[in-house]
C-alpha cells in the first residue's frame, strides 16, 4: 500500500502511522457534554467503502494528513496535509494523489 | 597570551571506523564510505506563510540559493542545504559556527532555528554502486530523474530516521541521530560488503 504524501510523494505504508478516523469531532475541552464526548470516543461509522482517516508521515516529514482510504480495496482516494482543517471525503478534489 | 584549548572531536564511528578497503573488493571498489563531520548542521522552519522569507535569509547567509519545489537543495561543496518538510531545512556546513550567523534574522514571526550539529552524524556514500546499496535500505527512488542532484528527503531505516541528500550523481550525505550513527554505519558497512566498499 502506497500513500501519496502532499510533501514527499508516493511511499511505502510502513512510513506512516495511523492516527485514526478522521470524523470525529472533538468536543472543546471544557464541554461537560457526555453526549458528544462519548461520540467523541465511541461512535464509528466504520464503512465498507471510502473512510476520513487520519495519518502522520512519521518515517518521513513527519506531516499529519487527512487520507480517504477505500476500506475494501485500501485504495488511497486522497490525501491532503491536516492543517488545512477540512473534511477530505466530502472534498475529494483538493489534494487527490 | 595563552593558546587557546579546544576539545578534540570525537566520532560516534570511532569502534567501528576501520579506513581501508572491505568485502567483495577483488574486482575494484564499488563504493566509498566516509564520515563527512560537518562544524554545523542546523534545522530551520518557517511558519506557515512565511517560507518565501526563511528561504531568502537562508541565501542571504549562507549564499545557496533553494530551487522551487518540495524537497529541493543546493549544495556547493562546503555548504549545503535542502527541504526535508513542509517550510522545513536542513542547512550544513563544513566550518562551526553557522547558528550564530543566522543569529537575528530569524525572528520569531518568521520560524525557528535549531541547532542540530551535535545531534546528527553526516555518512557519505559515493561510487558507482551508491544507489544499488541505498536502495536496499530504503524505500524511495534513488535514480536520478526522481532524485535530483541537490535534492532530499526524510525516510527511514528500521525506525532510524534518516534526512538524505544528493550530493552528487553518485553520491549521498545521510543524516542520522548521533545515537544511533554507529549501529546504521555497521549495517550501511554491512549491506557494502557485496559490492566491495572502501572506508576513507
Ligand atoms: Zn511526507
Amino acid at each position: 500500500m502506497l500513500i501519496t504524501c502532499p510533501y514527499c510523494g508516493p511511499r511505502d505504508v510502513i512510513e506512516f502511522t495511523y492516527q485514526g478516523d478522521g470524523n470525529r469531532e472533538r468536543p472543546q475541552p471544557a464541554s461537560q457534554d457526555l453526549d458528544a464526548w462519548n461520540a467523541y470516543v465511541y461512535d464509528r461509522l466504520n464503512p465498507a467503502g471510502d473512510h476520513n482517516e487520519i495519518w502522520q508521515h512519521s518515517g518521513g516529514c513527519r506531516a499529519h494528513l487527512r487520507v480517504v482510504r477505500n476500506t475494501i480495496t485500501h485504495e488511497i482516494l486522497s490525501t491532503a496535509f491536516a492543517r488545512g482543517g477540512h473534511k477530505s471525503a466530502d472534498n475529494r478534489a483538493e489534494g487527490r494523489s | 597570551m595563552a593558546e587557546q584549548q579546544l576539545p578534540e572531536r570525537q566520532s560516534p564511528l570511532e569502534p567501528e571506523y576501520h579506513p581501508g578497503s572491505h568485502g567483495n573488493f577483488e574486482h575494484g571498489v564499488d563504493v566509498i564510505l566516509s564520515e563527512t563531520r560537518p562544524g554545523s548542521i542546523l534545522q530551520l522552519a518557517a511558519w506557515p506563510g512565511e517560507e518565501k522569507r526563511l528561504i531568502e535569509i537562508i541565501r542571504k547567509v549562507t549564499g545557496l540559493a533553494l530551487p522551487d519545489g518540495a524537497g529541493g537543495g543546493v549544495s556547493n561543496g562546503t555548504r549545503a542545504v535542502f527541504g526535508f518538510a513542509s517550510g522545513k531545512f536542513t542547512v550544513v556546513d563544513e566550518a562551526e559556527g553557522l547558528a550564530q550567523a543566522f543569529a537575528g534574522s530569524i525572528t520569531p514571526a518568521i520560524g525557528t532555528l535549531t541547532d542540530l550539529s551535535h545531534g546528527r552524524t553526516a555518512i557519505r556514500i559515493a561510487g558507482p554502486k551508491a544507489e544499488w546499496v541505498m536502495a536496499k535500505f530504503f524505500a524511495i527512488d534513488f535514480a536520478l530523474p526522481a532524485f535530483p542532484l541537490g535534492a532530499g528527503r526524510s525516510t527511514n531505516h528500521h525506525d532510524i530516521f534518516a534526512q538524505i541528500q544528493r550530493s552528487g550523481a553518485d553520491q549521498f550525505d545521510i543524516y542520522v541521530f548521533r545515537s544511533f550513527a554507529r549501529s546504521f554505519w555497521k549495517a550501511l558497512c554491512h549491506a557494502s560488503e557485496e559490492v566491495g566498499y572502501e572506508v576513507q
